[in-house]
């Protein structure tokens, strides 16, 4: 048994071709049209093509800070996820987002969420959203999530004794 | 329905009426159906009528917490309208959202306290709750980016 057998794949390495099972049970994903581009191990990577309904100045056709948002904490979840071995219920604890130049009108907006560290029932996920450049990013985030949340139980994280 | 192409020129003060054409007039504002006036005093009392489409876990159910967030942000530009002396938009130059409770399949609610309205920059918190105001589900605070003076006016000493 090589060192990676002993060692429980996270749903990042699993998920590979059905990586649109992320957001096809959400409905507001759906509805504004997030796609999953990419995921990896803790890691993963939404596009929202652009939408004449997802504006929020009508006279400058540049998206709505809010769906940013939106797409970033949507990104955020994916990536937690994927930090995790096993379906948990996750929420999000909060989100910073610092707005670094608006999106352009017309252009699909893609974001990278990654997972940088996880504890028993705490996710920490950092974030940025740009058009294809990374330095000329959108927006940057950072955010915490709960894991085993609403009462699901949280992540059995292979430590003996502290099972719930 | 199609929303129109600019944003209402809005009389000050601002009313009801002139708030929900602005509320009506911002296309994301109208795929989440979210709508405001304002009470005695002023402030925005922003509304987002539950809707399926709102829906981010469907197993609890609870709205999506992006959803809840572009509220909140929505909200608070809303209020920084009401109080400019000038027309124009505040651009969002960073917003943190707490969440507190998951939000339910039911109508939802904010509003917002300016906690400093500056020349160029306002920092604003903002808070949404359903069914009773005393259990906010999200909170909010950020800084907003107000518009320039318009031309032609004194600049301020």
């Amino acid at each position: 048994m090589s060192s990676d057998d002993t060692k429980p794949k996270l749903l990042g390495e699993l998920i590979g071709d059905n990586k649109d099972m992320l957001l096809a049970p959400i409905p507001f994903s759906m509805a504004v049209g997030m796609e999953v581009v990419s995921v990896g191990p803790s890691r993963a990577t939404l596009r929202l093509p652009w939408r004449d309904d997802l504006v929020g100045n009508p006279e400058t056709g540049v998206l709505h800070g809010g769906i940013i948002t939106a797409l970033i904490d949507a990104a955020c979840g994916s990536a937690v996820i994927c930090a995790l071995t096993r379906m948990t219920s996750i929420a999000t604890l909060d989100l910073r987002i610092d707005y670094l130049r608006p999106a352009t009108p017309g252009e699909a907006v893609l974001v990278d969420a990654e997972c940088y560290r996880t504890t028993r029932s705490i996710a920490f996920v950092r974030a940025l959203a740009h058009h294809g450049d990374r330095d000329d990013a959108i927006a940057h985030s950072v955010a915490a999530f709960m894991l085993g949340a609403n009462r699901s139980p949280p992540v059995d994280r292979g430590v003996s004794g502290v099972k719930s | 329905m199609t929303p129109p192409v600019s944003l209402p020129r809005l009389a000050r003060p601002v009313g009801n009426d002139g708030l929900l054409a602005l509320m009506r007039a911002i296309p994301f504002a109208r795929l989440l159906g979210v709508g405001a006036t304002l009470d005695d005093e002023g402030r925005v009392v922003a509304q987002m009528p539950f809707a399926e489409h709102l829906i981010g876990n469907p197993r609890l159910p609870a709205l999506h917490g992006g959803t809840i967030g572009a509220f909140l942000e929505m909200t608070a530009i809303a209020q920084l309208i009401v109080d400019m002396a000038e027309p124009g938009i505040p651009k969002t130059i960073d917003i943190t959202i707490d969440y507190l409770r998951s939000g339910r399949p039911r109508d939802t609610f904010a509003r917002a306290i300016v906690a400093k309205h500056g020349r160029r920059v306002a920092n604003v918190r903002v808070e949404a709750w359903q069914e009773d105001p005393t259990r906010p589900i999200a909170t909010a605070h950020g800084h907003f980016m107000l518009p320039p003076p318009t031309e032609g006016e004194a600049p301020e000493a």
